[in-house]
């Protein structure tokens, strides 16, 4: 093999493992909005990720809407369920240990994931990509199918979106302000509880909105949301859950070394992930972006 | 972890071996349970919850008493199991050597993952032993030793010491039951020893241990592998019960399964992990025909443990009665 194929397929294995790093950095950066403003890690995060991409399936086989629709709704509706979740459950255990948090959305996630096997099933479900977004573009080292390519283009910009949302804009000042200090924040009239259930809704939308996206490049089965929600809980010990940027640079980078891994060494490719996590922990445990504690 | 909900009533004094009356007296029922139940239940069923116990003792140890959130027990669990069963078949180990390896290895892997994880607290160390434990499942969906998708069938049962012929469920029935008998002795003996106190302070307080002079991650790290290696343990045993290793063993529904376990039947109590362990398997057991509906059930128990009875229910019945069991 010559040098150059060498590099192309590293550098074409790094592009689609850019394509698993969106997947992380949207999920991570959900993640760690909804721990800021309410100390819950949660854990049916994969969940609400794999019932994007099923409503997505589901929107199309009953009511024949298609993937730019389900794009849309789909968040929508899994956002309105956040809503729900977090009035009825989650509420609950802002005032007790923060296990609590974990317990309860793993046993949220469990219900979940089991509800949709008793409903379609043990097996993986087809979903194609939409007639727009069929073909290839050829970048030289490698064929990009334009799926995965607008997976990439599309993931970023809405990564970005949120940055923009929560850095920019009056709605994300009020969220930081209650995410330092929600007892103050509350003090100056802003409605804290409100700011909590819009964002366990935002946070759990922008998972199904990832689902819909990984929808026609995986197989839609009830077993995806948890498979990537341990990556992405990784993905978080990595990053460190301090910084909205940090969160969307180090999924994307872990996506790029998942895909190195791929190219070089196939075998270790399921790992790589986890050896880099052990690795950040021994020589910076508090993470990359993490603070001092 | 400053808040309080973990906590249970200031310990009296114990009395003997951390026995008071009342944990005597549940002590001394649970005996009795066990010699009447063979007849009224399938003692293969029987045996397999006695692991059980025995599993959700260590892992109460650590979440109970240690205040140290693991998501990744399924690793020491699976890898105890597997190491047990290639003992047993691969280099012919008598029962007692190839449960020993089963433990042996819960200790090591235990060791490893704490000595990584310890350096973060909380909810990271719970992340963070969950990703560790899914890396281990990883290695054994491709190791050859672990036999992929078939696991390690047929694994020998043995005998013990050489004189008693394991093979026959009644031997092997009143071989764990003694066993779980002692380990829950043993695992009460821990918790009120003054090595448990010092854990229950780090529980309480961290800080306040570390300026009373108490080297924490040590202290963790200790709990962590005895947790881990009784885990091998109850693994390693499950393995000669049923004579086969296999995946499901080192998944991730394994590590939930426990703490589902340990919370229903109350996180640091002594006889939580006896209740909790018959409650969930019984529960299994029922639902086993119906699939998926298993996986439903768990989560909707988990929900209403958490909200409604986060105690468990041996934590409910002592602050109902003011027993300490």
């Amino acid at each position: 093999m010559s040098f150059g194929i060498v590099t192309d397929l590293i550098l074409g294995q790094m592009v689609l493992g850019l394509v698993n790093g969106v997947f992380y950095a949207i999920l991570s950066l959900g993640l760690a909005i909804i721990f800021g403003l309410l100390g819950v890690i949660n854990f049916a995060h994969g969940v609400f990720f794999m019932l994007g991409a099923f409503l997505a399936y589901m929107l199309g086989a009953t009511l024949g809407i298609g993937y730019w629709g389900a794009l849309l709704i789909a968040p929508l509706l899994v956002g309105l369920l956040g809503i729900l979740v977090e009035f009825a459950l989650v509420r609950f255990l802002y005032r007790i240990e923060h296990l609590y948090g974990l317990l309860l959305t793993l046993g949220l996630a469990l219900a979940i994931e089991g509800l949709i096997r008793v409903v379609f099933g043990q097996q993986g479900l087809p979903y194609s990509i939409p007639p727009s977004l069929r073909g290839a573009i050829n970048l030289g080292f490698m064929t990009l199918p334009l799926y995965r390519a607008w997976v990439v283009v599309g993931g970023i910009l809405v990564c970005l979106a949120t940055w923009l949302l929560i850095e920019r804009t009056p709605l994300g000042a009020k969220l930081r302000a209650a995410t330092d200090n929600p007892r103050l924040t509350q003090a100056f009239g802003i409605n804290v509880p409100l700011m909590r259930t819009i964002t366990y809704a935002g946070g759990v939308a922008l998972a199904a909105l990832g689902g819909v996206m990984a929808a026609p490049m995986m197989t839609v089965d009830p077993a995806m949301g948890t498979n990537i929600v341990i990556i992405v809980f990784a993905v978080v010990v990595i990053g460190g859950m301090g910084s909205i940027l940090g969160s969307i640079v180090t999924g994307l980078g872990l996506g790029l070394l998942e895909g190195l891994a791929k190219a070089t060494v196939p075998a270790a490719s399921s790992t790589v992930i986890f050896v880099a996590m052990v690795a950040i922990l021994i020589l910076r445990p508090r993470g990359l972006f993490g603070k001092m504690t | 972890m400053s808040d309080t909900t973990l906590t249970p009533p200031a310990t009296e004094t114990p009395e003997i071996l951390g026995f008071t009356r009342p944990r005597a007296i549940a002590f001394a029922l649970f005996a009795a349970a066990i010699v009447v139940l063979p007849w009224l239940i399938y003692p293969v069923f029987l045996m397999k919850v006695y692991c059980f116990i025995i599993f959700a003792c260590a892992y109460n140890l650590l979440l109970g008493y240690s205040g140290l959130m693991s998501f990744g027990h399924a690793a020491f669990f699976g890898a105890g199991g597997y190491l047990c069963g290639h003992a047993a078949t691969q280099w012919g180990l008598p029962f007692e050597l190839a449960v020993l390896t089963g433990t042996g290895t819960g200790a090591l892997l235990g060791l490893v993952f704490g000595w990584i994880a310890i350096r973060r607290e909380g909810l990271y160390f719970g992340m963070i032993t969950l990703a560790l434990a899914q890396m281990v499942y990883f290695i054994a969906l491709r190791a050859p030793f672990t036999g992929g998708e078939d696991g390690i069938q047929s694994v020998p049962r043995g005998s013990l010491l050489g004189v008693i012929d394991l093979s026959s469920n009644t031997a092997l029935y009143w071989t764990l039951a003694v066993i779980v008998l002692a380990v829950l002795m043993l695992y009460n003996r821990i918790v009120h020893s003054p090595f448990g106190q010092v854990l229950r302070a780090i529980r309480n307080n961290p800080e306040r241990a570390r300026s009373l002079g108490v080297d924490i991650d040590r202290y963790k790290l200790a709990a962590f592998v005895i947790s881990a290696a009784l885990s091998g343990f109850a693994a390693a045993l499950k393995v000669i019960v049923f004579g086969i290793a296999t995946l499901s063993d080192v998944a991730l529904n394994i590590s939930t399964e426990v703490v589902l376990i340990t919370l229903v039947g109350g996180i640091g109590t002594i006889f939580g992990p006896v209740v909790g362990s018959f409650i969930i398997l019984l529960l299994e057991q029922f639902l086993a025909p119906y699939g998926p509906w298993v996986l439903l059930i768990q989560g909707i128990v988990f929900m209403l443990f958490v909200l409604l009875f986060r105690q468990g229910l041996i934590g409910e019945m002592q602050r109902r009665f003011g027993l300490r069991l």
